[in-house]
């Protein structure tokens, strides 16, 4: 009630819009959720009533452990507020329990983290400077951003009904962000190196920051024609990276290394066999290899030109995870999606290497890379299309060219999030959702660069 | 941002929280033999599909009055049937004859939930984007806001939605909306053709008659009974007489049938009142039990009586000074003394009165707190709960409500200048008021956690109920008696820059 007065009192918007938004998570609890839930509910378990020698190695459920040591702790600890809601729940042989109480306590988990996510961005907005003029309320990029980042729909329907815990984690990547912006270099790096500790996702974005840190950080001045200058090279300050870095992953990964675990951990961390292709297709560069290697083989089939005996069984398109062959294109490596993925990166790090323009171009260089390693990483989840969406909410408050490109990236990011919640009492949901958040940000975006919105972008829309 | 946008995303906000609230379990989910208001509707459609018209209202072999008989008017009749084929063409299981009773399945939840989600759309959810674009003197904000606080009002939502009781209020009260809107806008016609549609949709609409009678006689009046007055009058008396006898046609072709369905939908036979309702009647009964002491038929003359008597004034004003604001508190006032002197009141009533005075924090929470412990039985605290902190965070934020004390926004000027003419030291009336104002949240706030928390002593098992009717009606009575002064000193020349309603 106290916060209530408080935000009736000071007419705080931001407020209104996290209370806003908590409550409409509230009123998802009952919705469908995935088998997610039931991998949180036995790393709940496994946390909590094995040691943790037993952690990376216990397989009683197929769910097993596969995030960094970080998140295993942090399930450690919400464990133990879970004894108070159903003790059940924490016994590793109950497969699939979810009784009310279970599911109101990973719920209210979920919403109670992203605390964390609000305070992020609450700090974001502080990096975004306000037009000067005095304008209404809902015109500000200020509100804007936060209506665009708090009432995401992408991250409403992962977490709150789908059932993840992205909420508190992608809090961490925008608080760094803004440490970054707010020249907290160390700070920012902290929190980035406990955050690829709490999931090893951002490993996709970990370029943009080494390049970054490394060339406006360490090198504390430019010439002034903004290349490197060779000479400010500072020392102190890549030890101290450095050394942040390493106690972080010391923190997490040194007790794994003093019991002899550490091949085990990684090989849950990265399991390369799982395949190229998630069950259901990221739209991604390989979706489209798939599909062209599927059409040809239907044609080559047809013209016999391919030898039926010689086709797997299997396919691709069958939801499963499993590794399987190309049948008429060659078939795809991890390495060889590593590769394509340094490749579509390298311009951007390039361009933050020899034409630094501060946080924001660092951002865009996060961006990009969030995007390539989407479109061309190894076993991607759809999920991962936020990791660009987020950071890219904050250019499109402040550039008219951004905005355009943001609204095309968030509108076919998000309906490609649409298979992920299948129901049929759900889909009224989404769809009104969608519809809210699309029909908000187009207006939002649009009013406020009402003057400059004439720019024709690539895919040939015209904004006026 | 243009108010299209801005209009729109509070509809589809309005549609989000209605939808999920609605996959919360409803009234009698899983009760046997009875089940609930769910299954009444489901019933209905059973009837209205397989059954004749001349047999819906009578008792049969095919149609046991006693398992919810039809006791609405014939337009719920016909929705249900509409409501039917659409069922039939989906899966006929849902509403064969006689096997279908108690059926419950995932498919026809959803199925019956978004018939009303659909109901809602086509005819509340415009009438209350409309009312807001037409009201006069305030921003485009503020026209928003009040949309967005309509629109979350828990109490509607947390009926049609989540308890599943005697569904589709939405329908009877967007009619009535309508209505207003059509009646103040000096669309005469339409709107008294809106209101007879409510009429005819659900009976308790009644509570909303006087004031429109009232309204509609006192501008005839005003343009003079000689010339366009008495025209207008017969254009009302024709469209109302055309409207009920196109909704009644099928039973008016005997007797018998009009009067058994007036039967229905008027059932004189049960007492003064039922079951823990916030009525006078109920907390009279505290200190008196009336309901034992006097006999059945001035039981009801008394009712009769106090209702009139409470709803007088107000309707005499509104004949002699029509006026639009005159009209919107008018029907407040009515339906409260409707609902707090009358014979067999319903306690979802008060969503008439609630309708017209959306925007006053206090009926609100008085309606939730006197909803709680039917909401508690089916187990839609979370969504209660929820619905109820957006409510009155999208009131307190778009309104500011608790810096509007003075004397003049609380509309109790005149009225204290002229009493002030008789006691000079009068001068406290609204230090008084939001006094009052916070004792009652408080007492109910208390109440409310009460309830949920402790459990009654033995030899009084009702308590927290009675208190939540009593403090209810204490509430209530000072409403009434609140609107009462505002009508009544009501000048014309004032000029509001906010309006509440």
């Amino acid at each position: 009630m106290a916060a209530l007065t408080i935000a009736a009192g000071t007419g705080n918007w931001f407020s209104a819009l996290a209370l806003g938004v908590t409550l409409l998570k509230c009123l998802l609890i009952p919705t469908y959720h995935s088998t997610d839930f039931e991998v949180h509910r036995n790393w709940l378990a496994i946390t909590h009533s094995l040691p943790i020698s037993q952690w990376y190695y216990e397989a009683t459920s197929e769910w097993t452990l596969d995030y960094p040591p970080f998140f295993a702790w942090f399930e450690y600890i919400l464990s133990h507020v879970a004894k108070y809601f159903d003790q059940e729940m924490l016994n590793v042989r109950n497969l699939n329990y979810s009784s009310s109480r279970t599911l109101l306590f990973q719920r209210f988990s979920v919403i109670f983290m992203d605390v964390l996510f609000v305070y992020a961005v609450h700090e974001c907005c502080k990096c975004i400077d306000g037009k000067k003029v005095g304008k209404e309320l809902t015109e500000k990029p200020k509100f804007i951003l936060s209506v665009l980042l708090l009432w995401n729909f992408g991250l409403l329907i992962v977490d709150h009904i789908h059932f993840q815990y992205n909420g508190f984690l992608f809090g961490l990547m925008l608080l760094s962000i803004a440490r970054l912006f707010q020249k907290r270099h160390m700070e920012g790096a902290f929190l980035f190196a406990v955050l690829l500790h709490f999931k090893h996702i951002y490993l996709y974005v970990a370029p943009a920051y080494g390049v970054y840190l490394l060339r406006s950080y360490c090198f504390t001045a430019n010439k002034p024609d903004g290349s490197i200058r060779w000479n400010s090279f500072s020392f102190v300050r890549v030890i101290s990276l450095g050394l942040v870095v390493f106690l972080v992953s010391a923190l997490s990964l040194g007790p794994f290394l003093a019991l002899n675990q550490l091949p085990q951990v990684f090989s849950r961390l990265f399991p390369f066999k799982r395949g190229l292709c998630h069950a259901y297709w990221a739209p991604n560069f390989w979706a489209l290899y798939n599909a062209l290697d599927k059409v040809l083989s239907v044609i080559g089939l047809k013209l016999k030109f391919l030898d039926p005996n010689n086709i797997p069984k299997a396919s691709m398109t069958s939801g499963l995870v499993q590794q399987f062959q190309h049948t008429v294109l060659p078939s795809v490596t991890p390495l060889a999606t590593l590769i394509c993925t340094l490749i579509a990166i390298l311009p951007s790090i390039f361009c933050l290497w020899f034409k630094p323009q501060g946080p924001r171009g660092f951002l865009r260089c996060l961006t990009l890379c969030a995007l390539s390693s989407f479109m061309f990483g190894w076993h991607v989840h759809e999920k991962a299309i936020l990791l660009a969406i987020l950071p890219m909410s904050l250019l499109s408050v402040q550039k008219a060219g951004d905005a355009s490109i943001f609204l095309i990236l968030t509108t076919t990011g998000h309906y490609s999030l649409f298979p992920l919640l299948f129901t049929a009492p759900e889909l009224p949901i989404k769809i009104l959702l969608m519809l809210l958040f699309t029909i908000y940000s187009i207006s939002s975006l649009k009013t406020l660069f009402r003057q400059s919105f004439t720019v024709v972008t690539q895919a040939g829309v015209q904004w006026h | 941002m243009e108010k299209w946008y801005l209009m729109t995303i509070v509809v589809l906000i309005g549609l989000t929280v209605r939808w999920t609230v609605s996959l919360n379990s409803y009234s009698g989910a899983g009760k046997p033999p009875m089940f609930g208001d769910y299954e009444a509707q489901r019933h209905w459609q059973e009837i209205t599909f397989n059954l004749p018209v001349k047999q819906w209202y009578f008792n049969s072999s095919d149609n046991n009055l006693q398992y919810w008989g039809l006791d609405y008017p014939p337009l719920t009749a016909y929705h249900s049937l509409l409501c039917a084929y659409v069922a039939k063409f989906i899966n006929p299981d849902w509403i064969a004859l006689h096997t279908s009773r108690g059926y419950e399945s995932q498919a026809h939840k959803l199925f019956m939930r978004t018939t009303v989600l659909i109901a809602d759309l086509l005819i509340y959810i415009p009438a209350v984007v409309l009312y807001c674009c037409c009201l006069k003197d305030i921003s485009t904000k503020k026209k928003i806001a009040n949309a967005l606080c309509i629109l979350l009002y828990p109490g509607l939502i947390l009926i049609d939605y989540g308890h599943f009781q005697n569904i589709y209020n939405s329908v009877s009260l967007g009619f009535a909306l309508w209505g207003v809107l059509g009646v103040s806008c000096d669309w005469d016609l339409l709107g008294s053709l809106a209101f007879c549609l409510a009429i005819n949709y659900k009976q308790m609409e009644l509570y909303h008659s006087l004031p429109f009678f009232c309204f509609l006689l006192g501008k005839c009046f005003k343009k003079g009974l000689k010339g366009k007055g008495f025209v207008l009058l017969v254009k009302l008396a024709c469209t109302v007489v055309a409207s009920f006898i196109l909704c009644w046609l099928p039973f008016f072709t005997e007797r018998e049938q009009t009067l058994q369905v007036l039967r229905r939908l008027f059932p004189v036979d049960r007492g003064l009142f039922e079951d823990k309702v916030a009525n006078i009647w109920c907390s009279f009964n505290v200190f008196l039990k009336i309901r034992d002491i006097l006999p059945r038929h001035i039981q009801l003359i008394m009712s009769f009586c106090f209702t009139f008597l409470s709803l007088l004034p107000a309707c005499i004003k509104l004949i002699l000074q029509p006026s639009s604001k005159g009209f919107k508190f008018t029907l407040v006032s009515c339906a409260l003394s409707f609902f707090l002197f009358s014979f067999q009141v319903h306690e979802k009533s008060i969503l008439l009165v609630s309708l017209p005075v959306c925007l006053v924090l206090i009926i609100p929470i008085s309606i939730y707190l006197h909803l709680l412990p039917l909401l508690l039985k089916d187990e839609l605290l979370m969504p209660s709960v929820v619905t109820t902190m957006a409510f009155f965070i999208a009131c307190v934020t778009s309104f500011s409500i608790f810096e509007k004390t003075s004397e003049e926004e609380l509309r109790v000027k005149s009225f204290s200048i002229s009493v002030r003419k008789y006691l000079p030291c009068f001068t406290f009336l609204s230090r008084m008021i939001q006094y009052l104002f916070l004792i009652s949240v408080i007492t109910m706030v208390l109440l409310m956690l009460m309830t949920v928390t402790l459990d009654p002593p033995q030899k009084l098992p009702d308590l927290f109920s009675v208190l939540v009717c009593f403090v209810s009606c204490l509430n209530f009575l000072f409403f009434l008696v609140y609107f009462n002064i505002i009508i009544m000193w009501d000048s014309k020349s004032g000029r509001n820059q906010k309006k509440i309603t």
